[in-house]
């Protein structure tokens, strides 16, 4: 057992963590938290490789080892995760706001109004 | 068993005892101040596995904004939680779905232990590839260089973001100043340091991402510091939020993916390709992205944090 | 020069210019993107943005034909190589037959609906910009680059950034209208395609801890060779696939589709069905087809085809119980998606067939079902309702609509000479010929569906006097309606088109003969006793649906009494059905049931790719 394996069975289990919780708790919040643990995990995995496929460039004398497009790809995966977030943070906050209910469950059928209206009236109607 | 084996098995115990907290416990709030607990403990694992630049990111970016984004949202759900937990799925339901989730930890686990060895690498590849960008930082030669269309891809998609971020906005309120940051009463320390902090935050943050070009660090790192001081500033009451509506906003927003596009498109003249750079001139040219680029991922990240535009509105209870 | 020579010119020259014109579809959608912030005002008599948009889409349409055109002719797939830089280190992009179809159908559509969209999204003379407008046509632009970038893209880290920015400019769009539900089922959408890509991006990672490249060709190169498929590469299929199923909502996945489609304002929703989830999918033929074809097992294949006529039954038999009719088309999407994966069963002795029917399926789909949603679209703002009971008496207000929606609908059945019908003539043959015959019986039986859920809906329109008052009826504008019959039209004339253009669907593909199967399937389809065969199963459950239908007495005086359903056989049957799916549906669709079946889907997958391994 050496440092990435140790890792990588780390991230694994991060993964499988944030499944169970993506899929079983029922606020909106936790799911959101959740999908960055497994985002998390994955990307733990990723810096694992990263480091198994390093030794070259530290035998060349920069210092810095690991296999940098694996490193590359997490930063950006990082970013997109923090955008998702912002994203479902914003609609689970309006959310909350109009309707006072933080979870995903079916709702009970739409009353058959306007499909399409848009929200040009002021807020705070039902 | 080496010591720096012991360190690392603490360390991946600790981060997978802080994650069980953050499944587990009852409360939003308290997941989330463990969750950032959790994500500052990643960024030292990231170091342990060499990859200074991702635990920057990791730091800044997906502990900092992450977490400040989730404490925010948490402290405003907090009323509405205890009608969340009545609605959890049945016992039977979650012992199912928790006995296949530990069986899928447990072939992601053998797949990990059955990985090639040696392992396939493109470290050499980029080492030998690297000197016609002129950077030293390798990191920043793959994002900027190698596959520089990620790059220009992944800043491209903060903006739908930002713009979804927007949209949940009332009509009334649109083109207004966002109100999702918090607004503490005002209080000496916190102003005093709005005042202190921004000007070296700016500093760091410039340093970055000059840096970046040769030593671990880059436009996301420094781009998160710039943003992290704006915001700062804002919730400290120095300033005021400027509106979604101004125009000047709209072009620092835009401008650094369009300036990495307009490089790119002159790459086909100049050194026969997109997103090409031409000889000698690589480093000059990437500096300049990443300088224009920084600026508007920084306006970016912190307009997302800083929520819809927003009217006075109160928070619904629950009938 | 002539006015011909003058357009052809620089046509001529853009297929010219070889790989470099990749870059074109790839980056206009991107440019106009980050325009979008910066175009407030007015121009031509509308909002600039808008105005703008529609000029961008026009130049965008260009582009894919230039592309098509190119690999058409040339017989082989366009490549490119981002930055100079040649995999595995760089990013490539090649355009095959299958993405020169993709773009061109994306281009096409995207363009009818930024036309039907003009009129919807209008910004007042007394204003710079609406929220809705800037949302709409920038998410619009983020949807339509996210698009072309996954149709090009050869790398599967680029095509994972690509999916990201289709689901998030998507995802708002459900969300538009601000209400409780939209917002919901928007945040429903986005947590499971979450799901989806982070399982992807898993898969992604295993890919390349396993040969340190992400470059599809090269992929398929390095898998071939393996005697075995190394365990790293069988989780990897299994979670790439299973996570982009979930975003295409095969059944059992299909939790956040109805919602999501039902609540978008039409010209989204017609986005969404036609072209957000085909890019997922076309995600999943790039796998199994291109990297990793020999890895096909014929259980995977099975579970593959299992789904999709799950889909195909059960999305149509939802669909006839729904009470509104953009819940009705939704479940309809449902429904078609299942068509897709009978590919993959058929592709393994009858891979032209398979994969020509099923790239129609996709085209047609796609023309018909933005057709029908926009449509409804015109009905809702018409009537200000969209409820099926209703319908009646619109026909007055609205003829071309509902006849392009008729039209569409005939697309969506399988009549000649829709597209649908030479889906489903191509993937019934290749059943047969594969000796799978069950799957042509599912694709009957869904036909026949389908048809009874259309005669539902023309019945209440044609026959149904509605219960509430006539309100004041507002007329569509004259290019909405004429934009959604031109859609229609191009679904159900789809078998017209010659069958040489069809070979583009086997450029860069080995042993293809499209254009031979195409001719094949049109050469009988008019004769009296085909035409006869088809339509006497329609006329049946035509009549079927109508005794099910209320038939509102006329007494001597005062108005009519509320529509009661007729107590006739077939409204017996059609009450057991209801009882039996709508709670099945229901616990389908409840969060952590979806989640169960994504989990044990998983594992199956993995299990059923090992076995061939």
């Amino acid at each position: 057992m050496n440092d990435p394996t140790l890792f990588g069975l780390c991230g694994a289990t991060l993964v499988g963590l944030g499944l169970y919780g993506l899929l079983c708790q029922p606020g909106a919040l936790r799911k959101i938290l959740a999908f960055n643990l497994i985002g998390s995990g994955v990307f733990l995995l990723f810096g694992v490789i990263a480091l198994r496929g390093g030794g070259v460039l530290a035998a060349a004398g920069r210092g810095i080892d690991g296999d940098p497009v694996p490193q590359a790809l997490i930063i950006t995966g990082l970013v997109v995760a923090f955008a998702a977030t912002s994203i479902a943070v914003a609609l689970l906050l309006r959310l909350a706001e109009t309707s006072g209910r933080t979870t995903l469950e079916n709702e009970a059928p739409p009353a058959p109004s306007l499909p399409g209206e848009r929200a040009s009236r002021p807020d705070g109607e039902s | 068993m080496t010591n720096a084996l012991i360190v690392d098995a603490a360390l991946a115990l600790l981060v997978l005892g802080l994650a069980l907290w953050v499944i587990a416990t009852r409360a939003a709030y308290s997941a989330v101040v463990g969750f950032v607990a959790y994500g500052l403990l990643m960024a030292i694992i990231w170091v342990r596995l060499a990859a200074v630049d991702v635990a920057m990111t990791e730091a800044a970016l997906g502990t900092g904004l992450t977490g400040l984004l989730l404490l925010g949202a948490a402290a405003r759900l907090a009323p509405y939680e205890t009608a969340e937990f009545d609605r959890r799925p049945g016992r039977g339901l979650r012992v199912l779905i928790g006995l296949l989730c530990a069986a899928i930890a447990l072939g992601l686990a053998a797949v990990v232990l059955l990985l090639p060895a040696p392992a396939p690498s493109l470290a050499s590849l980029v080492a030998d590839n690297l000197p016609p960008t002129g950077v030293g930082n390798p990191v920043t030669g793959v994002l900027l260089a190698h596959r520089a269309i990620d790059t220009l891809l992944e800043s491209v998609v903060l903006l739908p973001a930002l713009i979804g971020v927007w949209s949940v906005a009332v009509d009334p309120a649109w083109g207004g100043r966002p109100g999702s940051l918090p607004r503490p009463p005002a209080s000496s320390a916190l102003t005093l340091l709005a005042q202190v902090l921004p000007p070296f935050g700016i500093l760091v943050g410039i340093h970055l991402v000059w840096n970046g070009a040769d030593d671990p660090g880059g436009k996301f790192q420094g781009a998160t510091v710039l943003a992290a001081m704006w915001i700062l500033v804002l919730i400290a009451g120095l300033r005021e939020a400027p509106a979604l509506s101004e125009r000047r906003l709209r072009v620092l927003l835009v401008v650094g993916a369009l300036v990495f596009i307009g490089i790119g498109a002159s790459g086909v003249w100049r050194a026969g390709a997109f997103l090409a750079y031409p000889e000698g001139y690589a480093k000059p040219l990437i500096l300049a992205i990443e300088a224009v680029l920084t600026l508007s991922i920084a306006a970016t990240l912190g307009l997302l944090l800083a929520g819809p535009p927003a009217g006075d509105r109160p928070i619904r209870k629950t009938s | 020069m002539d006015l011909a020579a003058l357009l052809v010119t620089p046509f001529a020259r853009l297929t010219e210019l070889g790989g470099l014109l990749l870059v074109i579809p790839l980056m206009l959608p991107v440019v106009g993107l980050l325009l979008a912030p910066l175009l407030r005002g007015r121009w031509l008599g509308g909002g600039l943005l808008g105005r703008f948009t529609l000029l961008l889409l026009l130049l965008g349409l260009v582009a894919a034909l230039a592309v098509a055109t190119a690999v058409l002719t040339g017989d082989e797939a366009l490549k490119y190589y981002l930055g100079g830089w040649l995999p595995p280190l760089g990013v490539a992009l090649k355009a095959d037959g299958l993405s020169a179809i993709m773009l061109l159908l994306s281009a096409v559509v995207i363009l009818a609906v930024g036309v039907y969209a003009q009129r919807e999204f209008q910004v007042p003379p007394d204003a710079s910009e609406t929220r809705a407008s800037l949302v709409f046509w920038m998410l619009l632009m983020g949807v339509w680059a996210g698009l072309n970038a996954a149709f090009l893209g050869q790398d599967l880290f680029t095509l994972f950034v690509a999916l990201e920015l289709l689901t998030f400019s998507a995802v708002p769009l459900v969300a538009l209208d601000g209400r409780a539900e939209t917002l919901a089922a928007a945040l429903r959408y986005l947590l499971f395609a979450l799901l989806g890509s982070v399982l992807y991006l898993l898969g992604a990672v295993l890919f390349y801890g396993t040969y340190a490249t992400l470059d599809i060709t090269l992929l398929a190169e390095r898998i071939s060779g393996e005697p075995a498929l190394p365990p790293a590469i069988i989780a990897a299929a299994a979670l790439m696939t299973v996570g982009l199923l979930a975003k295409t909502a095969l059944f059992p996945l299909h939790l956040w589709l109805p919602p999501a489609h039902a609540g978008a304002p039409p010209p989204a929703s017609a986005i969404l069905s036609a072209l957000v989830v085909k890019a997922s999918f076309f995600l999943i033929l790039r796998l199994w087809f291109d990297v990793m074809p020999g890895a096909l097992t014929p259980m995977v294949a099975q579970i593959l085809g299992g789904l999709g006529a799950g889909a195909i039954l059960f999305g149509n038999l939802v669909a006839l119980r729904q009470a509104r009719l953009k819940l009705l088309i939704a479940y309809s999407t449902v429904a078609q998606i299942g068509y897709l994966f009978l590919i993959f069963p058929l592709a393994a002795r009858a891979e032209s067939a398979a994969l020509t029917g099923g790239m129609l399926q996709v085209v047609a789909h796609a023309l018909a079902k933005a057709a029908m949603f926009m449509a409804a679209g015109l009905i809702a703002k018409a009537l200000g309702h969209d409820r099926i009971r209703d319908l009646g008496g619109c026909v007055r207000v609205l003829p071309l609509t509902l006849l392009a929606f008729g039209l569409a609908g005939l697309s969506l059945i399988g009549l000649q000479p829709s597209g649908g019908y030479l889906t489903k003539t191509l993937l019934t043959a290749a059943a047969d010929g594969t000796g799978q015959g069950w799957w042509g019986l599912v694709m009957q039986v869904g036909g026949l569906l389908t048809a009874a859920y259309l005669f539902w809906v023309f019945g209440h329109v044609l026959f149904a006097v509605p219960s509430t008052p006539a309100m004041p009826l507002k007329r569509p504008g004259r290019a909405q309606e004429l934009v959604v019959l031109a859609l229609a039209l191009g679904a159900l004339l789809l078998g017209l088109v010659p069958p040489a253009l069809f070979d583009l669907v086997g450029v860069g593909r080995a042993g293809l003969e499209a254009s031979a199967t195409v001719a094949t399937a049109m050469a009988g389809a008019f004769g009296w006793s085909k035409l006869w065969g088809d339509v006497w199963p329609l006329l049946v459950v035509g009549l079927l649906v109508l005794g099910m239908l209320p038939w509102p007495d006329r007494p001597a005086g005062g108005s009519p009494r509320p529509a009661t359903t007729s107590l006739s056989v077939s409204g017996h049957w059609a009450a057991v059905l209801g009882t039996l799916l709508e709670p099945a549906d229901r616990g389908l669709r409840q969060w952590p049931v979806a989640g169960l079946s994504f989990l044990i889907l998983l594992l199956a997958l993995a299990a059923a790719i090992s076995t061939g391994a």
